[in-house]
């Protein structure tokens, strides 16, 4: 399996939707079958349109706020001493995560589709927040599907939803987080396909809304690189992408401008969730080898037993607590261009209490997954390695968790 | 050419003058045990019967059927299981045909000619794949055929002109029409009439295609839908069943008194 030069990785699919030949598809219902068709055709028209690249670059800068501060972290750096640490402070957009991309996108696309309607699935919360604000500005009218575990544990999320005036819709169905939101928020746009418009809050579900989340959160590597440049006056020899990995949309929108760089230059690192230390459950497929299945429309690595029914997930952070990935990350581990392994509820926490006592910074528990490697690999690294870590949210979601786990 | 058991029955129910029953229960639901009596009892009454194999992501199904679905897997169901049920009750009934209806995964992870294998070896007559639209189910499609194994094509109001006239030429004996934008169970909201606008829509392209009507059908308003070549009812059994189980009531005899009733109100 192979990545080829010269064309986004979104597009490196067959005319079947498969990345690699085995990864994404359209694994969905016939009543689905024209509404995907429908906004196919229409983002295709779009990303290629000045006007609405013009439309997207325009809200981006002015009202998500870009770009998002890269520094370097001087104090974690010598305290690990080791390999220079470095985070790109996505949670500083507008909101206070990375999914504002995305939302953002699926707005402007649902109005030039004329549709008054949108709808969302939501784990951390983050993606509907986005979501919700996104509506508002754009004048949808807006629905959250959302776990009732993920509601209760995630509530400075869900009141912000509320505020912004879209209806939270809690799912109550099997495990009672992402999964099941998701499964839920799809069943929801079978029967209302024709007057809404759907946005799938990470790089999964069927091929389209992979390609779409993957576009908008690309934003983060095009303004990295030129960062990057702009602070060591090249691409330095040694770089390291490190990013948590749930469903993928933050880590795949971090590396993609990065791509065609050999891997010994621009390594890139993605952190799943593994769980409590403890338990055998977690929400880390790639790293632990699950079988390929399908999974809300698309064929990917995921958490099943040999039936093929979908496995409960286990982790401290609602945003990583999905059983599958997306199929890029799929392709990207298949072809050896990225490399994934995970961090347990435990080691999050710790590297959470180790960046927040060094550094003015308050990552939510999703990259804290990603600090916690780069807190294991950066003392065994030499002072000319650069380890950026993606920030892509910030923990003031987590507040109850945090209290509860850590007592503040 | 032998003619197809399915095919068979439609034929019997046209000479008869009659829409076809189809009922789709759960396997498994609530337990393997019950659930092979249920289908033995209300089968009497029934055409064709569809026998769902559970899933535990369901995209396109309802509250009631994912109920019973969950039922069925908490309380044990496995793959094997299902193909037990079905070999059990076509000692029992030997020319109702049984359809399998499911998710893509299960068979995937089944390994898809180990799948339609056993199929075969235990009397399936057809599937269902409710997560594997054409085209992207044509190798597949022509596996099942191979077998003599109806793969059952599903046409929605959200399919095109063009797409359904590709979708048929590819189809084998029956087609299901996919009443309405919802997932199973919803609540009838166009009017029959219209429904059966579609329906003649498809039967005008090719005739000799058997079509039922699924999504939304309940013993209220199935009589409306008696010119269809057949109709299909889902979650009110699986309604019913859940009721019984509620209710500290049998749902062999609940069942069969309701289809029973289906039945009369198709003739």
């Amino acid at each position: 399996m192979k990545i080829k030069k010269g064309i986004p990785l979104i597009d490196q699919h067959d005319k079947n939707g498969f990345w690699g030949g085995k990864f994404g598809g359209n694994f969905i219902p016939e009543t689905l079958k024209k509404p995907v068709e429908d906004l196919t055709t229409l983002f295709e028209k779009l990303r290629k349109d000045k006007k609405f690249i013009k439309q997207r670059d325009y809200y981006f800068k002015n009202w998500v706020g870009s770009p998002t501060p890269f520094i370097k972290l001087h104090n974690l750096t010598r305290y690990l001493g080791g390999a220079q640490i470095w985070a790109k402070v996505v949670s500083e957009a507008n909101g206070g995560a990375h999914k504002i991309y995305n939302a953002t996108v699926h707005s402007l696309i649902a109005k030039r589709a004329g549709k008054k309607y949108i709808v969302g699935d939501t784990g951390a919360g983050y993606a509907g927040k986005m979501l919700s604000m996104a509506a508002k500005k754009f004048d949808l009218k807006c629905k959250i599907f959302m776990g009732i575990k993920d509601i209760q544990r995630q509530k400075p999320n869900c009141d912000a939803m509320k505020k912004n005036g879209a209806e939270i819709v809690p799912v109550y169905t099997g495990s009672q987080t992402l999964v099941d939101a998701v499964s839920e928020c799809m069943r929801y746009w079978v029967s209302n396909c024709d007057t809404t418009h759907m946005c799938v809050g990470s790089t999964v579900g069927p091929n389209i809304f992979v390609k779409i989340c993957g576009w908008s959160t690309s934003q983060i590597s095009r303004e990295l690189f030129k960062q990057i440049k702009k602070e060591f006056g090249k691409i330095p020899k040694k770089i390291k992408l490190l990013n948590c990995c749930g469903g993928g949309s933050s880590s795949f929108g971090f590396w993609n401008e990065f791509m065609h760089y050999n891997k010994k230059q621009i390594e890139f690192i993605g952190i799943e969730a593994g769980g409590p230390k403890n338990s055998k459950k977690h929400a880390a497929p790639l790293t632990y080898g699950s079988k390929i299945g399908i999974l809300h429309g698309a064929a990917q690595y995921v958490n099943q037993n040999s039936e093929g029914q979908i496995e409960e997930t286990e982790s401290i952070s609602a945003g990583l607590d999905y059983p599958g990935v997306s199929p890029l990350h799929c392709f990207l581990k298949d072809s050896k261009r990225a490399r994934y392994t995970a961090a347990s509820d435990e080691e999050a926490l710790k590297a959470y209490q180790l960046v927040t006592r060094y550094e003015n910074l308050n990552p939510s528990l999703e990259p804290s997954h990603a600090f916690a490697e780069a807190i294991k690999i950066a003392p065994k690294l030499s002072k000319d390695t650069i380890l950026i870590v993606n920030s892509c949210g910030d923990a003031h979601k987590d507040r109850d968790i945090l209290k509860q786990r850590l007592g503040k | 050419m032998v003619i197809s058991p399915i095919s068979s029955v439609f034929k019997k129910c046209k000479k008869e003058k009659r829409s076809a029953l189809l009922t789709y229960t759960v396997a498994g639901d609530n337990t393997k045990k019950k659930s092979l009596e249920i289908l033995n009892s209300i089968s009497n009454y029934v055409d064709i019967c569809e026998i769902g194999f559970p899933h535990n992501t369901p995209i396109a199904d309802g509250g009631q059927i994912q109920t019973s679905a969950y039922r069925a897997i908490k309380n044990g169901i496995k793959m094997k299981g299902v193909f037990e049920i079905v070999k059990k009750f076509k000692k029992n009934k030997k020319k109702k045909p049984v359809i399998l209806m499911g998710y893509y995964n299960m068979i995937f992870q089944y390994g898809e000619n180990r799948f339609l294998k056993k199929c075969k070896q235990v009397g399936v007559n057809g599937l269902i794949v409710v997560d594997l639209p054409w085209p992207d189910n044509r190798i597949f499609a022509k596996k099942c055929k191979k077998k003599h194994i109806t793969f059952v094509q599903l046409l929605s109001p959200t399919t095109s002109q063009t797409r359904m006239k590709k979708i048929i030429k590819d189809s084998h004996d029956m087609l299901y029409l996919i009443s309405m934008l919802s997932t199973t169970g919803g609540k009838l909201k166009v009017s029959p009439k219209k429904i059966l606008k579609n329906y003649n829509k498809i039967k005008k392209i090719n005739q000799s295609k058997n079509l039922v009507i699924g999504f939304g059908i309940t013993s209220k308003n199935i009589s409306s839908f008696k010119k269809a070549d057949g109709c299909v009812v889902g979650s009110e059994i699986c309604k019913k069943i859940s009721k019984s189980i509620e209710k500290r009531q049998n749902p062999v005899k609940n069942l069969s008194n309701m289809v029973k009733n289906l039945r009369r109100e198709l003739s």
